[in-house]
């Protein structure tokens, strides 16, 4: 009878822990939400990516649909190159889609933005997004502001 | 003039080989695992043991974890206006850092040092010879299932810590101190990553699960066979664990999220 107890203890310290993992993986981490692994790529050039970081989300819309998956430096046009991973049901992006960076708040974390264009035909893998803002750096705002006002006086 | 540096030598010979000593016999102790898989009821005695029996300073020590990270979390963070990402911090640290770290301490405490004097004690009552003597491995009848026991109850214990440690932030974050239930759960999910962040940490306290067994079970076996070496082998278990969990850790986060 001790070891049949000791079994049914173990039974449910084993499934408790399991229960545990899978609330980790499924309330906790995106895995529930979002996979990362399914989905097509595309590229964007930007001049200047702020502090966007890989794993940095891409919204359409304010919908996650996708994340940063590499950044890189081309030394020959001198631009970012962002490659960004959509997830596959999100497939029916015109060719002329916009990319910005954006800002969730005035200090949250920085975010791709796409605004979809109207053309007919759709982003497929490897295609690179010719439409693009680059990040807005707060400083550069300040140093602008800044001259425009001892300029005016 | 050479005698401190011939001590410091001593020791540093005395410490490596004691440190050989543990791999002869750990090597020993996985040699005896897979013929535990025919008698899987020895292991699973020893998950009631180590694994079962530590649920509860695991829950209450992760629910009041949880919930004093919620706490201190909220008053800084609203600071600075953001206090809607207390999920995702207390989430965070918890599955990097504090669960599998604290759980290792505590599952020093709490199994390797009953793993050391259980074995330690077998020893002194010379339990082990006789074993021996009846032609029965004791390393393969009374220290392997310790120790792949020890290894699968630490991650497990680990996941529990974890949640459990997550909804006592939930509980002090949202419960009462009025944080969006909503934005605790999203802005979690959106910053937590299931590989880098969760299976990490199940990783790290894989690792600490072998550390710590690996450390009591030869503490154990290797105890002097008085009431006094016992003893003191016991509370090698403990600080050695300690020391081990907290610089392993360090050198798996350097590891494992240094590069991003």
């Amino acid at each position: 009878m001790y070891t049949r107890m000791t079994e049914i203890a173990v039974g449910c310290f084993v499934a408790v822990g399991l229960a545990a993992l899978v609330m980790l993986a499924m309330k906790v981490s995106n895995l529930g939400a979002f996979s990362d692994t399914d989905g097509y790529t595309v590229s964007a050039r930007f001049e200047n990516i702020g502090g966007l970081k890989v794993r940095s989300p891409v919204r359409l819309g304010g919908v996650r649909i996708g994340r940063v998956n590499a950044i890189s430096y081309d030394q020959d046009r001198y631009e970012a190159v962002i490659e960004m991973t959509i997830g596959n049901s999100y497939d029916r992006l015109p060719v002329d889609t916009a990319a910005n960076i954006f800002t969730s708040g005035l200090l949250g974390e920085q975010y791709i933005g796409l605004e979809p264009g109207a053309e007919e035909d759709y982003l497929a893998s490897g295609d690179v997004i010719e439409l693009t803002q680059s990040a807005i750096i707060i400083e550069q705002l300040i140093g602008h502001f800044l001259l425009n006002e001892s300029q005016a006086e | 003039m050479f005698e401190p540096i011939r001590l410091i030598g001593e020791a540093a010979l005395r410490a490596l080989a004691r440190l050989g000593q543990a791999t002869l016999f750990i090597v020993q102790v996985i040699a005896g695992i897979p013929p535990l898989l025919r008698r899987f009821s020895l292991v699973i005695t020893q998950l009631y043991e180590v694994g079962v029996l530590s649920i509860a300073i695991i829950a209450v020590s992760a629910l009041a974890v949880g919930m004093v990270l919620g706490l201190q979390m909220f008053y800084t963070l609203r600071d600075f206006g953001s206090e809607q990402i207390l999920g995702q911090v207390v989430a965070l640290s918890l599955v990097r850092e504090l669960g599998p770290v604290l759980t290792g301490l505590l599952f020093a405490g709490r199994a390797g040092s009953a793993l050391t004097a259980e074995i330690g004690l077998m020893k002194a009552t010379e339990q082990l010879s006789s074993m021996e003597m009846m032609a029965v491995d004791p390393i393969k009848r009374v220290v392997a299932p310790r120790f792949l026991a020890g290894i699968l109850s630490m991650p497990l214990l680990a996941a529990m810590f974890s949640a459990v440690g997550i909804i006592g932030g939930y509980l002090v974050g949202v419960g009462m101190l009025g944080v969006d239930s909503g934005a605790f759960w999203s802005l979690m999910q959106a910053n937590v990553d299931f590989y880098d962040d969760i299976l990490n940490g199940m990783i790290k306290s894989l690792v600490f699960g072998i550390i710590i067994t690996w450390i009591a079970v030869f503490e154990g076996y290797d105890a002097k066979p008085t009431a006094e070496g016992v003893s003191r082998a016991t509370m090698r278990t403990v600080v050695h664990s300690a020391f081990a969990v907290l610089a392993f850790d360090f050198i798996l986060t350097a590891l494992m999220f240094g590069g991003s």
